[in-house]
């Protein structure tokens, strides 16, 4: 295991390299018959260029992301505040904390067929599934994360004389930030399995449209792509806000992350 | 005139608690855990409800928050903020006072500098050891410069050698500020170390407030005896001066010599642990050695307990279980005792020291 740890981190790709070429060579040796059931990587590698240099795959995923970061940021932003303001505040808890219990467990694909009807088939409809995907999972987790502040830390910045407000902005949330982060993070992913899912059944743009479009045409090489960029953008996602989590956090939980 | 005084406090264990801390004064309030010494603190710096009122200076303060009351806090997990560095941690009650960064500056420098911790200055608390963070726990106490500083077992967590070292440093720290402080502890070395005066609680109760030779030497009763050990209390009739700081006291038919400067002995005490027992007479000198008989033997669950007469005076001396078991004493056994010389504790009158 140490051994392991030690590696270059350059030899965490030679697992990925291994099991692209042992792709390449079932495809070639036609073990799984015909190329277009199972185009080989070289086949995919090729596509990609084509949808790249075309604009193709630039144009649909540029869709997908301006409503991941419209529904998410406003999502999360929605989900933060009333998470803090639930957390912090325990009667707008108990107010609120029926109704959330309520709506959380419902999933995001769900409120589809009520959205539709409601908001019609249009920009909003994906944004909309994307903050409701986010909205939860990050005022859950905030509202935790205050919760889960050891309250001695307040009452020692009570004793020094801290109101209530600077006790909440220089003590409680930075502490909760771990756990918002956590939240932040689940959320990034599911964000993308929402949109792909809203853009397969309703929106004729995005990576999702343009994966059933190929499904259509049996054009698994462009299916194949859409999954290898839905994976590196999932990836993505979660890999920034791990590193903005490390620069907001870590100077004082270094040993944590050790 | 106190500055703080408790009358009539009640919350959770604490029942009816009556108490009065002198401005500038060294309190140690000595009890075993779960006695309610913190919340005894809590109820001082304000962080809890509670029956009965709170005064500073003869002002009520109990509709007055923690925020506002002028109170350091010395917590005994310490609550360092882990977000924050040293400097961010010290200045944090000048910040949330708003003061002006031409107050804080120098007020952190001066705190980091009397607390002998400028190097640490930018270190997060996970970076530092225990005594560094107690230091800068501290520092953090008093930045705001409070009116009374309440002190919760702050050295419970550290090796006894920096606990020692720490205790001195806090002392010298009072006599400096003159800051009227309440010290909470369960261990009696720490209270005899610290306090000018010392208030014995037990199960929510003030049993005793008072100088610390005179819990030890007059305990008001059993409780305060049993908490402090249970020690022997020998009455003296003479003393006599043996030279070279030894002196021979007669006390209760019984002559012990001890360890003492001065002529005049009026009390002794003698904890039961420091009496070994021999059913053979010991040999050496006739000196601190006496013959009785056991009358009496209670088996409690760390060390087994004999009264033993001599002459007119019960002794109540302590032994450990395997001992015990080795000797097979039973009441009516003749017995020697042998007194540990400088565990002999002297009592001489007003002002005693121990």
């Amino acid at each position: 295991m140490n051994a392991l740890k030690q590696l270059k981190p350059g030899w965490g790709l030679l697992p990925v390299a291994i099991f692209l070429a042992l792709w390449e060579l079932v495809a070639r040796l036609n073990i799984i018959p015909g190329d277009i059931i199972f185009p080989a990587f070289s086949t995919v590698l090729q596509e990609f260029y084509h949808l790249t240099v075309n604009g193709v795959l630039g144009k649909n995923l540029l869709s997908s992301l301006i409503r991941i970061l419209v529904g998410f940021g406003a999502g999360s932003i929605a989900g933060s505040t009333i998470g803090i303001i639930m957390g912090w505040k325990d009667t707008i808890n108990r107010a609120l904390h029926p109704i959330i219990s309520l709506f959380y467990p419902i999933p995001t694909l769900g409120w589809l067929p009520l959205l539709m009807l409601w908001i019609g088939i249009d920009e909003s409809l994906p944004i909309t599934l994307i903050f409701i995907s986010s909205f939860f999972p990050v005022l859950y987790n905030t509202v935790t994360g205050i919760k889960n502040v050891d309250q001695r830390y307040i009452l020692a910045a009570r004793t020094l004389g801290a109101p209530d407000m600077k006790i909440l902005t220089t003590v409680v949330l930075p502490l909760a930030l771990p756990n918002i982060f956590t939240g932040l993070r689940l959320t990034a992913g599911m964000a993308w399995r929402v949109i792909i899912a809203a853009e397969m059944v309703a929106i004729p743009t995005g990576i999702g449209a343009l994966m059933m479009r190929a499904q259509s045409l049996i054009r698994m090489d462009i299916i194949i792509v859409c999954l290898i960029v839905l994976a590196v953008m999932c990836l993505s996602f979660e890999k920034f806000l791990a590193y903005m989590e490390t620069r907001m956090t870590a100077r004082w939980r270094q040993r944590a992350f050790n | 005139m106190p500055l703080i005084e408790l009358s009539n406090i009640s919350k959770h264990i604490c029942r009816e608690i009556n108490l009065q801390v002198i401005n500038r004064e060294f309190l140690v309030l000595l009890g075993p855990s779960g006695a309610g010494k913190t919340t005894l603190l809590n109820i001082i710096a304000g962080l809890t409800d509670y029956t009965g009122s709170v005064l500073f200076d003869s002002i009520p303060v109990d509709k007055v928050a923690a925020a506002k009351r002028g109170v350091g806090y010395l917590f005994q997990s310490l609550l360092l903020f882990p977000h924050l560095d040293v400097t961010a941690n010290i200045a944090y009650g000048l910040t949330a006072q708003k003061q002006s960064p031409d107050v804080i500056t120098p007020r952190v420098e001066e705190l980091l500098r009397m607390m002998k911790i400028r190097h640490l200055a930018a270190r997060f608390p996970e970076h530092l050891s225990g005594g560094e963070k107690q230091r800068v726990a501290l520092a953090r106490a008093l930045a705001p410069s409070p009116k009374v500083l309440l002190l919760d077992e702050p050295l419970s967590s550290l090796d006894r050698q920096t606990a020692k070292y720490l205790r001195t440093e806090l002392k010298q720290l009072h006599r400096k500020l003159g800051i009227t402080t309440i010290y909470v502890t369960h261990d009696l070395q720490e209270a005899e170390e610290m306090g000018d005066r010392i208030a014995v609680i037990e199960n929510g109760k003030i049993e005793q407030v008072a100088p610390m030779a005179e819990v030890f030497f007059f305990p008001k009763n059993e409780k305060v005896s049993d908490f402090i050990g249970a020690p022997n209390i020998l009455t003296c009739e003479h003393c006599t001066s043996l030279g070279n700081g030894v002196v021979e006291a007669s006390c209760s038919d019984m002559r012990i010599v001890l360890p003492h400067v001065g002529n005049s002995v009026q009390r002794i005490a003698i904890f039961p642990r420091d009496i070994y027992i021999s059913q053979t007479k010991p040999p050496g000198p006739e000196l601190n050695r006496y013959k009785g008989t056991v009358t009496g033997i209670n088996s409690a669950y760390d060390a087994v307990r004999l009264w033993v007469k001599v002459g007119k005076k019960k002794l109540l001396a302590e032994i450990p279980h395997h001992i015990f078991e080795d000797m097979d004493l039973s009441v009516g056994d003749e017995v020697f005792l042998i007194l540990k010389l400088r565990r002999i504790k002297a009592y001489q009158g007003n002002n005693s020291k121990l």
